[in-house]
């Protein structure tokens, strides 16, 4: 390893220690523009909501979830690409969402970001040296050798450094996601955001892109946010894990505990709907129901209880496991209307073949069942959901609790009411 | 076992283009039996999609299919004959384009495709759109049409379907627009569905979805699949065939317990280590050495020799045949690959390719030899 090309002096944080720390980070969007829409403004997209987490290091973060979860917006908030709302983002020591302009671009040599698409995030006029060299220009680094270093960065990541006087059209997909890393790696940063890198490319290349990424980062000695939807990308690149759902972090531990040790209904979810690439692997698939709510007026509590399968039962009508089961069954399935009332019997089959049950809750599951057979699901849905729903804890606090890990030593932090120390002794404890 | 439904031979698709001749899909043959679900598998570029769109006689010009046989049914979908003159040119058992369109797309062969927003029509609402196809394929009045529209809504998980009959295609989320694609594959009932990488696009627990429904509407009315993706874990979890395609041609045909546990072909071998494990940690990946060469100019011989780790000079040579490598008694595993024919392979010198090593610099070697 050369020397020049390690982080040098100004560097007082050793590997291991944070470097990247997110507090409470929020981004709304308002819909509209303009005066009239600023005056009513009660429709916001609550993209990014009360996100806390940190990095350390020399260390990779991957942060997963599904499209529209609030990753992107996340990654861009923290650099200030979007003016977060709300909440600080502590960069060695300063505070990047209160910076001045020239601070922050001063601040934005430590901090580079690569795209998914590789194709438009290079210039198609530009040759691929300059494209490198660009980044040095910006910051005025790196005076009269910046050619000699392109060339070097171009071999680093694996491509011929003779390809200096190229056009990005002339290189594959994954070889023009190499011209990026180089791009990314020119002013020497410490941390970079990589916004699913692979995802554009086939599974063979993608397979040597991230191989020479690790390779990087331990050469460079580089921090990466790395944000995919790919559970098994995340799996191999990343030392820890964040989850999001909807805005907001479900769930973070080091990368074994999470795959081997879930901890949110979430995430057990989303593991086991991976297809993995053996046949006898077997196991289930498909659990969870419906769609992601929107993120303009999200559950409250947590966010996931709408679709979550293990929605704790309100204590208050002291239903057995095998009842709330039962009702939370109706009660879903009458939100989504994804039955016919054909028939009292054929209803009652279905969801209580065993009766409805006794006291509060059984009068009004029957309220509700005589409703839908009126075809007034409204007032089914209604009845239903503010009786069940809403008066469990998931829909009523919002959870933050720590995991002890199986798997390492690392923090587990999952935002899930079963981990409540008063909800565990009850009938929705495993 | 009764007769495949769909018996595709020695298919050949080829793009006539200003730069020379792509063959895109050269030579395939493969079948589909009643009720099976069968992988048509490969990465970009490989020719799965000029394959199903070849099927449904759907290729477009510059394009052209050149030579083969698809047989649907007794029906021959492609066929075609030697002239007087040598010249091959379509025989006259071959469906007319009014045959193929009045009685084979939608009715018989139904395809799904990709991106859902791009089978629908942005401008009409759903229902109708659905009522339509239901209208046009089965003769129905109006009415009945809606009322299997409808059904087929509900049949496909679409909640509220009375209400979202009158919905617009960008009123769906992108998991929903794929089930209402479906809901429109089945409603005629087809008896085989092409299926070009449908679940893609979608978040990995809507796949998950979109998986179940297939197979719960799979057992349900007894439907043949062919089921184009590149995700070797989608194969594992829903296919009984597989087929593996690379630049152009099959190269490796097994049942999928087979494919993934008596691998034959050793780019089937090299795509399946160059994965991410969901349920394993791996150290170090093992990727596919190289980029998929252009098929306007394939490698002679076997076109995988250029980034084979077990390439030998005879690979470049000579085009391995496509044979049955089984053992007696097992199913059939079909495999091209000149290690499992008698023409030398070895005594043959080992080939000095990238995926040997024997290349300094380039690509691969970014990753130097330190690990």
């Amino acid at each position: 390893m050369s020397q020049g090309m390690v982080t040098g002096s100004d560097d007082d944080i050793d590997f291991g220690e944070t470097l990247l720390r997110v507090e409470g980070l929020t981004k709304h969007f308002s819909q509209g523009s303009g005066l009239i829409a600023s005056l009513f403004n009660d429709e916001e997209v609550r993209a990014v909501d009360d996100v806390s987490f940190d990095i350390a290091k020399g260390e990779t973060l991957g942060l997963v979830g599904e499209s529209g979860c609030g990753k992107s917006t996340l990654a861009r908030t923290i650099l200030r690409l979007l003016e977060p709302t709300d909440g600080a983002v502590w960069f060695k020591g300063d505070n990047l969402a209160e910076m001045s302009g020239e601070e922050l671009r001063t601040m934005r040599e430590n901090i580079q970001m690569i795209f998914q698409d590789p194709q438009s995030s290079l210039d198609p006029r530009m040759k691929v040296g300059p494209i490198v060299e660009e980044p040095m220009k910006a910051h005025g680094l790196y005076k009269g050798e910046r050619e000699q270093r392109a060339r070097m960065l171009l071999e680093k990541v694996g491509l011929d450094p003779q390809h200096y006087n190229r056009y990005p059209h002339q290189f594959s997909g994954g070889q023009r996601q190499r011209v990026n890393l180089a791009r990314a790696l020119a002013v020497n940063p410490d941390f970079i955001v990589c916004d699913e890198p692979t995802s554009a490319l086939d599974a063979s290349i993608q397979a040597q892109v991230l191989n020479t990424m690790r390779d990087l980062q331990e050469e460079f000695g580089l921090t990466y946010l790395f944000i995919s939807h790919d559970l098994s990308v995340i799996r191999h690149i990343s030392d820890r894990v964040a989850v999001m759902y909807l805005g907001q972090l479900v769930e973070l531990s080091e990368t074994e505990e999470l795959f081997e040790n879930p901890q949110h209904p979430y995430t057990k979810a989303l593991l086991q709907s991976i297809p993995v690439p053996d046949p006898r692997a077997g196991g289930q698939r498909g659990v969870l129901e419906g769609d992601v709510p929107s993120p303009i007026d999200p559950p409250s509590g947590c966010r996931f209880r709408t679709r979550c399968p293990r929605l704790i039962a309100p204590e208050q009508y002291d239903l057995s496991a095998a009842e709330w089961e039962r009702v939370k069954a109706f009660m879903r399935e009458t939100q989504r209307r994804t039955f016919e009332a054909d028939g009292e019997a054929s209803l009652r089959n279905e969801f209580f073949p065993d009766g409805t049950p006794d006291g509060e809750a059984g009068s009004l599951v029957e309220k509700s069942i005589d409703d839908v057979l009126n075809d007034d699901w409204d007032a089914a849905e209604e009845r239903l959901t503010e009786a069940f729903a809403e008066e469990s804890i998931c829909a009523r606090e919002v959870p933050a609790y720590e995991v002890e890990p199986k798997h390492g030593d690392g923090v587990h932090f999952a935002a899930c009411h079963l981990h409540n120390d008063d909800v565990k002794g009850s009938v929705n404890a495993d | 076992m009764s007769e495949p439904i769909l018996k595709v031979e020695n298919l050949k698709t080829q793009f006539f283009t200003e730069e020379g001749t792509v063959r895109a899909v050269d030579g395939i043959s493969f079948e589909v039996n009643e009720g099976e679900l069968v992988g048509l598998v490969g990465e970009s570029g490989a020719g799965k999609s000029v394959a199903t769109s070849s099927i449904m006689r759907l290729v477009e010009d510059p394009g052209e299919i050149v030579g083969g046989t698809v047989t649907y049914k007794g029906k021959k979908l492609i066929d075609f004959e030697e002239g007087p003159d040598g010249e091959l040119r379509r025989s006259s058992e071959m469906l007319s384009n009014e045959q193929m369109r009045k009685q084979i797309r939608g009715k018989e062969i139904a395809i799904i495709f990709q991106d859902p927003m791009e089978a629908l029509n942005p401008v009409f609402k759903v229902g109708a759109q659905l009522r339509e196809f239901i209208e046009i394929n089965r003769d129905v009045s109006g009415k009945e049409a809606k009322r299997i529209a409808v059904d087929m809504l509900r049949e496909v998980g679409i909640p509220e379907p009375e209400k979202r009959y009158d919905s617009y295609p960008h009123q769906f989320s992108g998991g929903m627009r794929q089930r209402v694609i479906i809901a429109m594959a089945l409603a005629c009932e087809p008896d085989l569905i092409i299926a070009d990488e449908p679940t893609t696009a979608l978040d990995v627990t809507v796949e998950g979805q979109i998986l179940d429904l297939v197979d719960e509407l799979q057992q349900k009315y007894d439907t043949s699949f062919v089921w184009v993706t590149h995700d070797l874990g989608v194969v594992a979890e829903i296919c009984d065939r597989v087929n593996v395609m690379y630049l152009g041609e099959i190269i490796e045909q097994a049942d999928v317990d087979d494919l993934f546990h008596k691998t034959r072909h050793p780019y089937t071998e090299a795509l399946l280590d160059s994965i991410p494990r969901p349920d394993q940690s791996v150290d170090e990946l093992n990727p596919i050495k190289g980029v998929m060469p252009e098929a306007i100019n394939p490698p002679s011989g076997c076109r995988f020799h250029t980034r084979c780790p077990d390439a030998r000079t005879v690979c470049r040579e000579v085009h391995p045949a496509y044979q049955d490598v089984s053992d007696p008694g097992e199913a059939r595993h079909m495999v091209s690959c000149v290690k499992y024919e008698n023409v030398g392979y070895d005594d043959a010198e080992p080939l000095e390719t990238e995926a040997t090593g024997a290349f300094g610099g380039g690509l691969v070697e970014a990753r130097g030899d330190g690990q």
